[in-house]
């Protein structure tokens, strides 16, 4: 479980460091973050909920599920949605770093996309790594 | 059950439901693609293609499948306003779309023989049919993120669908642009998703020849096809559609 919670420090932090990257258009108005509908779990799993950390777009407040001490899946709970560059942080920036925490524990990706490997490559691939059940 | 077989010069992963395993499909399926390889390889002497890039037969003299690659591939470069090419090297190739082409038929030949949940990943492109087996949700597959080996840049969800990255990151840069002759280097990746994996594949072997500019415009302008773009220096790109293709969870 601790691994888990630093798995949720870094996450945060990640989503910090980009949520403070650019200026904000509107700061004088504070957006409201808006509470998500989450997945409800199934039997076996485990859900860790990070604290709402507040970034200059709003909270943002981060839910691990867990599963066999595996991280299955990351929901964002609250998240800012109300500006242009907030909705283009909910759509783009939130998936890229759920992505990201996912890669991480190899967990719930069932294939891998990229430029073509060769055989020898292949080796070395996350696609391999699926292949043999790691 | 999951199977990995070395084929095409790359190794072709399937995802899929013991039943074709234990029916032969999944054997009729990687014997398709060794045919595919036999047939089309330009790094085999003998085979249909290299015998006619070197004029010693004509594609009379081919398997049907030939006339019907090169018939794609003409239209496809026509579609790409030359960016997609048979011949990159000014010798006749048709790798840029073959390998695509065989993953997706391999599936068809899965879900002919009755399987409904299955997927097919041809060295980084990806045919899926149906969901996930059993619960049916979408495939999950993870883009390769080109700048650090080992990593995703994101999860799309792929259900009935085709996954499919032009990048530099494995073989080095081996997109050639066919207008300049060199390689291209514009982007580190495009990623195209959509239902048909030989076009997926294609239209991202495109864009990726096009480099950023006009990538990302022609690729906007495609009908039923999502890409997403990786730059060199990590800055991305996409399509107004393929924010809904994203798996949040």
């Amino acid at each position: 479980m601790r691994r888990v919670l630093a798995a949720v420090v870094v996450t945060v932090a990640g989503l910090v460091a980009l949520l403070s990257f650019r200026t904000h258009d509107n700061s004088s108005e504070r957006t409201v973050a808006s509470p998500l509908q989450l997945p409800p779990l199934s039997p076996g799993e485990h859900a860790v909920t990070g604290r709402a950390v507040i970034t200059v777009y709003g909270p943002v407040q981060v839910r691990l599920v867990e599963r066999s001490r595996k991280i299955v899946a990351v929901n964002i709970v609250q998240h800012p949605a109300e500006t242009a560059m907030d909705i283009q942080i909910g759509q783009y920036a939130f998936p890229r770093l759920v992505g990201e925490t996912l890669t991480a524990q190899s967990a719930r990706i069932d294939s891998v996309s990229g430029a073509t490997y060769t055989s020898g490559g292949y080796i070395q691939s996350l696609q391999s790594a699926l292949d043999s059940g790691a | 059950m999951r199977r990995a077989e070395p084929v095409m010069g790359t190794v072709v992963s399937f995802d899929v439901p013991a039943q074709a395993a234990a029916d032969g499909a999944l054997d009729d399926a990687i014997r398709w693609l060794h045919w595919v390889d036999r047939v089309f390889s330009p790094y085999r002497p003998d085979s249909d293609v290299s015998l006619l890039a070197a004029a010693e037969i004509t594609v009379d003299g081919c398997a049907d499948e030939v006339a019907e690659v090169i018939r794609a591939c003409a239209a496809l470069r026509l579609f790409s306003g030359g960016y997609f090419s048979a011949a990159p090297d000014g010798v006749f190739d048709p790798s840029g779309y073959v390998k695509g082409w065989a993953v997706e038929r391999c599936a068809e030949i899965l879900s002919r023989a009755g399987s409904v949940s299955h997927l097919v990943n041809g060295g980084g492109d990806i045919q899926c049919a149906g969901g996930r087996p059993g619960s049916g949700e979408p495939w999950r597959v993870g883009i390769a993120d080109p700048r650090r080996r080992g990593r995703l840049a994101l999860v799309v969800e792929a259900a009935d669908s085709a996954v499919a990255t032009s990048g530099v990151a494995e073989r080095g840069a081996h997109v050639i642009d066919p207008f300049s002759g060199r390689p291209a280097s514009g982007l580190a990746s495009v990623t195209v998703v959509g239902r048909s994996l030989a076009l997926a594949d294609a239209f991202a072997t495109a864009a990726f020849a096009m480099g950023p500019s006009l990538a990302r415009d022609w690729t906007e302008s495609l009908d039923g096809y999502e890409a997403y773009a990786i730059m060199p220096d990590g800055d991305t790109w996409q399509t107004g559609g393929f924010a809904s293709r994203i798996a949040v969870a």
